[in-house]
């Protein structure tokens, strides 16, 4: 219980400070460039009573959320195919190499190019720029699954979605967490790129938009307003979920 | 009640990190009787677990081949590995009704006869290891199988849980009758238990020869007799000091 205090008091105490520099700094610096917290709360507070910032925050959300569950679905799929089949992984570990290392940037254009600015091609370009790194993470969890419980789940007969559900994905449920986190902060950068090279609403746009007026304020109280929304998904989705799947542990 | 017939021509095992291909098993023949308790001993490394691991079906890579019954039904087999291998994220009841079809009955008559109805509900991790292994016999007899493979189940238990868990396995074994192929490096344990005993050579494992126990089953728990008959098996056949 007082270790708990403390770490509260430690956490709160770790914010207070944060602010304290930024007011400070901001105070000393006297310009638009680093507006002060309070004048960036006003604007956040502003933006949500307009409903620009929940218009513009809940697209960028379903983007992010749209493109996250295809690029898991599909990464884990192929990464766990990669993982156990020696041969395919032989034949596409160069394309996983390649697309590796093809930057963002390339991606979201060519898709704009070849498919025009469109949702789907939006969608595509974050997909594709995700999918080669949960592969790789899979692919490693893959490896990594425990031969005695295949063999026993081979030796009693488990049959295919039962050895999968019971033996494989809690094996993989670290690893599957980890390209969810990695994935989930590489994403939302990477949809914020897309949305201001071709979209008309989004947090990207937006953020586009505030650059061209030098409206550091706004762009600062979007910023804030996004990273508490991945803040929650952490404290409310991820971190419960981890909590459940390993209770089992000592 | 089924019997086994073993026929292995040879089986050659491959190390991963040399090209040189090693014969394991050559040329084994062992008859299993319906309902017969049959323990093999034999030197370690000498392909004991490769040949409990073929009879499976784990393993199908070798020359010869293993009859198990005489109906055309593939015959059922339960398996209890050298570790327990229980799935850590699954509890001791979620383990047993994922590999068995067993009806909940069942599951706690076995429960209750290996004592472990008061952690059923517990995570393998929270368990000793003498509790996992009986967890694992549950798990092979639960199926009532028609042959039941053991490998060496009882290493690394404190004596007396060994002795505890061993006439817990006699117990189930006497009333469901099933024919069992038991490796051990314990020639007591071996006496214990069997009908019959079979010594292999080192590898390339083969048969070096067959004892049958004499000793009357009421009679196994006197230490004395098991002592009695060691020293007979010794006298008679001296080279198996040498495969134990």
């Amino acid at each position: 219980m007082e270790k708990q205090l403390r770490s509260q008091i430690l956490t709160s105490l770790s914010i207070l400070i944060f602010f304290s520099l930024w007011q400070g700094l901001a105070s000393f610096i006297d310009s638009n460039t680093l507006p002060p917290p309070l004048t960036v709360a006003k604007v956040l507070w502003q933006e949500i009573l307009t409903g620009q910032l929940p218009y513009h925050l809940g697209i960028t959300l379903l983007r992010l959320v749209v493109s996250f569950s295809v690029a898991m679905l599909l990464g884990c799929a192929i990464g766990i195919a990669l993982g156990q089949h020696k041969q395919l992984n032989a034949f596409f570990d160069h394309w996983l190499v390649i697309f590796l290392n093809i930057p963002a940037l390339v991606t979201i254009i060519l898709c704009y190019v070849w498919f025009g600015l469109i949702e789907v091609a939006a969608i595509l370009a974050v997909v594709i720029n995700k999918v080669p790194n949960v592969v790789v993470t899979i692919r490693e969890g893959t490896r990594a699954l425990n031969q005695d419980l295949l063999e026993m789940a081979k030796c009693y007969r488990f049959g295919k979605w039962k050895t999968f559900s019971h033996v494989i994905w809690p094996q993989l449920h670290p690893f599957v967490m980890a390209a969810a986190r990695s994935g989930l902060a590489l994403i939302w950068k990477i949809i914020l790129v897309v949305e201001l090279l071709g979209r008309s609403n989004g947090m990207g746009y937006q953020l586009h938009l505030f650059f061209q007026l030098f409206d550091v304020a706004s762009i600062l109280a979007y910023t804030i307003a996004f990273v508490s929304i991945i803040q929650l998904i952490e404290w409310l989705i991820l971190k419960p979920l981890d909590q459940r799947a390993l209770r089992w542990r000592r | 009640m089924t019997d086994v017939n073993i026929n292995i021509e040879h089986k050659n095992f491959n190390p991963t990190t040399t090209s040189v291909t090693k014969k394991v098993i050559a040329n084994l023949d062992i008859a299993l009787k319906s309902g017969e308790f049959v323990c093999l001993a034999g030197p370690s490394g000498c392909g004991k677990t490769t040949l409990l691991n073929i009879l499976s079906g784990l393993d199908k890579n070798f020359q010869g081949s293993i009859k198990l019954g005489q109906s055309n039904t593939q015959p059922s087999i339960g398996y209890v590995f050298q570790n327990p291998r229980l799935l850590p994220w699954r509890t001791v009841r979620e383990n047993l009704e994922l590999a068995t079809s067993a009806s909940p009955e069942i599951l706690d008559s076995l429960l209750a006869a290996m004592n472990l109805t008061d952690v059923q509900q517990t995570y393998p991790a929270h368990l000793s290891l003498g509790m996992s292994r009986r967890v694992s016999i549950i798990r092979a007899f639960a199926n009532d199988p028609d042959v039941l493979l053991l490998d060496e189940p009882f290493v690394s238990l404190d004596p007396p849980t060994a002795r505890q868990v061993r006439q817990l396995l006699i117990k189930l074994w006497s009333e469901q009758s099933h024919t069992v192929l038991f490796v051990t490096h314990d020639l007591r344990e071996a006496i214990t238990l069997a009908d019959r005993l079979i010594f292999l050579s080192s590898s390339p494992m083969s048969v070096v020869t067959e004892i049958p126990v004499s000793i009357p089953r009421e009679d196994r728990q006197i230490e004395a007799q098991i002592e009695l008959f060691r020293s007979k098996i010794f006298s008679d056949y001296p080279e198996i000091t040498t495969l134990l």
